[in-house]
């Protein structure tokens, strides 16, 4: 069997979402390749490809290339007929691309994977969370994307991959879909989805200013900033911020939650956090029944609080 | 400028789900339902087109039941001009239906209606797939725009805010295209009873999947839905010190 992964990348580096969704390719395939579209150069000299079989290094590809969803499926479906499975991650990046690559193939495709039972059985969650299902398919070749939290990471060891090279196809749709610009939120924290700690902040807030007390209690544990519906459409917070059903899913070691209520659209994208901690001055607050630790009170005296304690003992002790 | 708003119906983003005993899915008899908060997003955005001469029909269209022309209705007092409902011989028969059978089907409506731009929800809650926009516009071989959190339509080309992982693309297609729905995109009016009312003239067109001669695949299967594991409820803690012992320990397992 033979599975192919397209990376998600940055800048630096080949992101942690690609190695969950090749640690979920191993439960499929023997062999599995990894297909990046970054400029060939950079990727060789930036990203370190160790530890699986192929590479395929997407050509002509250059910092000014509009990377549309359109001319990645081409490409893609360019290499896809060796393979049995073709795996993203569920982030919107992959969301964006698979099912048009399935549609493509004339196959269906299995969004938010959690588990593998074996490679036709997968389970994934449906009603944001609120149920599980266990889902199996008979097509031919697998498309999928994969939840990230749900599979650790791969380590990147063992012997460098082969290279392989294909051509970017983009001819077909340079002049009917264009990307202007990226807009990136200004952020030197650790990414939300693979952070080991989050804290996030809800519409109790108040106001961007006041979202700052979040923020400062983020940069204590060098954790990354996470926010509910309610508090990224107030403007508190950038929308890529937003942790839920429809947003982000995070699973971090600790999840701070300040004045978030806990609707199931936000539960869902956080309650496989190791500890979650809730502070809100309302006892009946769904989020204090998922909560390792609440802490009932008014945020805008607990969290200064907090922030001042734990940097005391942080210098202290 | 024609514009087709796919719609699904879905159970109520207020209700609190329940697993059916015999796990083969979610208990709905009894249960509100509601057009997907995405779709009525969608809706919204077509009828804001139009309200500014930009375009000249909203045709609603859902793949259902005799029992959904509710949400048509509800759809056509937003302001939709006409709605078309494609049914299934059974529930059982809807349920079974993938992504790309609906995708399909949508496609057979497009090839008929053909609009210039179809505007639907980025994700049904009840399923949450995420899937049948796109697969849309792969199956016409049209462009997409999806997760969409603005759109400027001008001369021919829609102009999309996206909402991505590291904030916010901006891109443009030329029509025809597929756009999905963000939340951040508009906030959907309420129905006015004198709307209502008035909803009541506009015409459904109802047809049968059977008529449509489209054979489902039905590929992707479910077998079995199940509670996912409950988490324990946690302490109280009455005092900042305390919160802060549990943070430094939560941190560090060992000490
Ligand atoms: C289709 C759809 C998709 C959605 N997707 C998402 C999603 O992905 N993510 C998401 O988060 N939401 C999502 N939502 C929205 C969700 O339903 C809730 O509306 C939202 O999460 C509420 O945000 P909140 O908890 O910040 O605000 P609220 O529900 O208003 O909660 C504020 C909380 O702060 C507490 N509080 C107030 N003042 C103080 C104070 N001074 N000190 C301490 N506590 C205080 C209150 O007790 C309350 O619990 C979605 C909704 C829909 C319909
Ligand atoms: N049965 C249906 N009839 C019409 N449109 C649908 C149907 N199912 C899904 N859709 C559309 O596809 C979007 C995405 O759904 P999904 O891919 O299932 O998450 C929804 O927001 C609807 O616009």
């Amino acid at each position: 069997m033979k599975a192919l992964v397209i990376a998600e990348i940055d800048k630096h580096s080949l992101k942690q979402a690609t190695f969950s969704c090749l640690a979920a390719a191993q439960k499929l395939a023997t062999t599995v390749d990894l297909m990046v579209f970054a400029p060939v150069d950079h990727a060789l000299h930036t990203y370190d490809f160790r530890g699986w079989s192929n590479v395929i290094l997407v050509e002509n590809i250059t910092c000014e290339t509009h990377l549309t969803a359109e001319a990645m499926t081409e490409t893609i479906l360019s290499q896809a007929s060796t393979y049995d499975s073709i795996l993203f991650p569920a982030t919107m990046f992959g969301k964006n691309i698979a099912p048009r690559v399935a549609a493509q193939l004339n196959v269906g495709q299995i969004s938010d994977v959690i588990d593998i039972e074996s490679s036709d059985s997968f389970t994934r969650p449906i009603y944001a969370g609120n149920a599980l299902a266990k889902v199996t398919s008979s097509d031919t070749v697998k498309i999928i994307t994969i939840r990230t939290t749900a599979f650790s990471p791969i380590a990147e060891s063992g012997p460098s991959s082969k290279k392989l090279t294909c051509p970017f196809l983009m001819e077909k749709w340079q002049k009917r879909v264009w990307v202007e610009k990226r807009e990136g939120t200004q952020n030197l924290r650790p990414e939300l989805s693979t952070a080991k700690v989050v804290v996030a902040g809800g519409r109790a807030l108040g106001s961007a200013e006041n979202f700052q007390l979040v923020e400062k209690l983020a940069d204590i544990f060098e954790g990354a900033i996470g926010a509910s519906r309610a508090a990224v459409d107030a403007g508190y917070a950038p929308n890529d911020y937003q942790v839920g059903q429809t947003g982000k899913v995070v699973a971090p070691e600790l999840y701070i939650a300040i004045g978030i209520s806990g609707a199931i659209q936000h539960i869902a994208g956080m309650k496989d956090s190791r500890i979650i901690v809730a502070i809100n001055n309302d006892p009946d607050a769904p989020i204090c029944q998922i909560a390792d630790y609440t802490f009932i009170g008014d945020l805008f005296k607990v969290v200064p609080e907090l922030i001042h304690e734990l940097t005391t003992r942080k210098r202290y002790g | 400028m024609k514009i087709l708003v796919p719609v699904k119906k879905v159970i109520d983003h207020t209700v609190k789900i329940r697993v059916k005993t015999d796990a083969t899915g979610v208990e709905t008899q009894g249960v509100k339902m509601s057009i997907n908060p995405f779709d009525e997003i969608a809706i919204e955005e077509a009828v804001r087109l139009k309200e500014r001469s930009i375009a000249h029909e909203v045709i609603i269209v859902t793949i259902g039941l005799e029992t959904h022309q509710d949400i048509l209705r509800q759809a056509l007092a937003l302001g939709a001009d006409r709605a078309i409902l494609v049914t299934a011989e059974s529930a059982t028969m809807l349920e079974e239906f993938d992504s790309l059978d609906i995708a399909q089907i949508l496609k057979l409506i497009a090839l008929k209606e053909t609009p210039d731009l179809v505007i639907m929800g980025k994700q049904a809650i009840d399923d949450d797939c995420n899937q049948t926009g796109q697969m849309l516009a792969a199956l016409l071989g049209w462009p997409q725009a999806t997760f969409a959190s603005q759109v400027t339509i001008e001369s021919g080309i829609a102009d999309v805010a996206r909402e991505i992982d590291g904030g916010i693309e901006r891109m443009a297609f030329q029509m025809p295209g597929v756009i999905t729905t963000d939340l951040r995109l508009n906030q959907p009016r309420y129905a006015s009873l004198p709307n209502l009312m008035k909803a009541k003239q506009k015409p459904i067109g109802t047809m049968k999947m059977s008529e449509l001669n489209y054979t489902p695949r039905q590929r992707i299967v479910t077998q079995t839905v199940f509670n996912p594991p409950k988490r324990q409820s946690g302490q109280t803690l009455s005092s900042v010190s305390e919160l802060t012992q549990r943070l430094f320990e939560t941190l560090s397992p060992s000490s």
